[in-house]
């Protein structure tokens, strides 16, 4: 269920995309985590991921869960950015057939669900086609 | 010298030609064309709204800038269409752009001069010295009732201009603002649709007020027409600026690159903001630059800009407005506008 509490908590990684980046081995998690998995440093430093990226993976949702029924179908895919970090999203602005491993893709500002009619608007990134 | 320091630009992808929507409505397509000098228009993805674009347009201006989120202490959004009719939309730029929390937000409407309005704000908050930089953003999803006139024309964008005193890449020479009590379009509380007042809104609000707007700033400059490389005035549809240019002493050259309404459409608080950031992706050191908006109810802001040696180092930093408005459109049927536009009533899910 879609809260405000839920909107404003992923603010900094739904709107800027802030990750955390090992302050003692560079890994970086998105979202960020308390301790990482590779030199169990607990120390980090903010991070924001960068704005483009390739496709390396893609599926086309035809039966969408509630919510998101008027949009379908609709296509997700893993990005990977240009730091070689590996993120999950919606790709917007695609037609199915379109979609293909290598497809160049930039971050863009998008509503990502909504609470009724008259609820909360979360919004956050998708990845569209480079036009 | 105060001035612009960012500027950006964004337009869904998403399109729908005239011939699409005058085939539903047993309409005569040609004379739409003609009448309205427009082809097609611009329109928002579900997911895009007033907010999303105003983001995309600030951040596009931030490219330009190059400076923190944080030393932003004023965001102005203009629109006729926020998502909420209660909770700003210029919080959520202020987020995006990493502004927070040391800056002041708000809202703003005046018809399709809300754009500008924000500007206007923006400029005057740097020039006293109260903050360092300002946004003023106009952005639109705007709305247009089925088989109305204004269906063919209500389209969807915006632009941003970020206000400073450092690295101005076009000097704000002079602003005047003209106004008046103009009943020539509304949308009463708790309607979806605007009304107008048919022709009314030509002799009386568009171009009463656009050329009040712009011989006030001409006298207060000490300016003539052919001062000017470049004008951009509020365009509603192709026609209407077009005759207002010459009416004024313009040429058409003046008019060309700033006119995007035949391929675009009207997006209404973003009309005038888009026209100049089309103008700023093309103008060289020296250029002058006139603007003026139109509000219905009604009035017009009017800009002298001036473009400096740094504005062709940042003019390729982010993607140009003609970027966006010809490169791969999604060309949409009737049923799928109506449908990314949600007029199609629905029963609510549980």
């Amino acid at each position: 269920m879609l809260t405000p509490a839920i909107v404003r908590r992923n603010t900094p990684q739904r709107y800027r995309m802030e990750a955390a980046k090992c302050a003692k081995c560079g890994k970086v998690f998105f979202p960020p985590r308390l301790i990482c998995d590779a030199c169990k440093s607990r120390t980090f430093k903010p991070y924001t991921l960068p704005q483009e990226g390739t496709v390396v993976s893609h599926t086309v949702i035809r039966t969408a869960p509630r919510g998101f029924g008027d949009e379908a179908p609709y296509c997700m895919g893993i990005v990977e950015l240009t730091d070689g970090t590996r993120i999950l999203c919606q790709i917007a602005d695609c037609e199915p057939e379109r979609l293909e491993i290598g497809l160049k893709v930039a971050i863009e500002f998008r509503k990502i669900q909504e609470a009724g009619e008259s609820g909360v608007i979360a919004y956050g990134y998708k990845a569209v086609p480079e036009r | 010298m105060v001035g612009i320091v960012g500027y950006g630009a964004y337009i869904p992808r998403y399109r729908i030609k005239v011939e699409e929507i005058a085939k539903v409505w047993g309409a005569d397509a040609p004379s739409y064309k003609k009448g309205l000098m427009l082809r097609e228009k611009s329109v928002p993805g579900p997911d895009q709204d007033v907010i999303t674009i105003a983001v995309e347009a600030a951040r596009n201006a931030m490219k330009r800038a190059g400076i923190s989120g944080e030393k932003v202490g004023a965001i102005y959004v203009g629109s006729e269409s926020h998502p909420y009719a209660v909770k700003p939309s210029g919080t959520a730029v202020a987020e995006v752009i990493g502004a927070v929390n040391d800056c002041h937000c708000a809202d703003l409407s005046f018809a399709c001069k809300a754009g500008s309005e924000g500007m206007f704000l923006a400029y005057g908050l740097v020039k006293s010295g109260e903050v360092e930089y300002a946004f003023g953003i106009g952005a639109d999803t705007s709305q247009g009732a089925p088989g109305d006139a204004l269906e063919y024309s209500a389209a969807a964008g915006g632009a941003a201009f970020l206000m400073g005193t450092k690295n101005v890449v076009a000097t704000l020479d002079c602003q005047y603002s003209y106004m008046s009590d103009t009943p020539d379009f509304w949308r009463r509380e708790y309607m979806h649709y605007p009304r107008h007042a048919g022709r009314f809104t030509g002799d009386m609000a568009y171009f009463k007020h656009v050329r009040g707007g712009v011989e006030g700033l001409l006298k207060k400059a000490g300016a003539k027409p052919k001062d000017f490389k470049y004008i951009v005035f509020h365009q509603p549809n192709g026609k209407f600026p077009v005759r207002m240019a010459k009416d004024l002493g313009f040429t058409d050259d003046q008019v060309k690159t700033g006119l995007l309404v035949p391929t675009l459409g009207n997006t209404y608080s973003g009309a005038s903001p888009l026209g100049l950031s089309a103008i700023l992706d093309e103008a060289k050191p020296g250029d002058a630059i006139l603007m003026c908006s139109f509000g219905s109810g009604a009035g017009s802001d009017g800009f002298i800009f001036t473009a400096t040696k740094a504005l062709p180092k940042v003019q390729g930093k982010a993607k140009k407005t003609r970027d966006y408005l010809d490169t791969n459109p999604f060309y949409l049927d009737y049923g799928t506008y109506v449908k990314f536009r949600r007029k199609i009533r629905k029963n609510v899910e549980d």
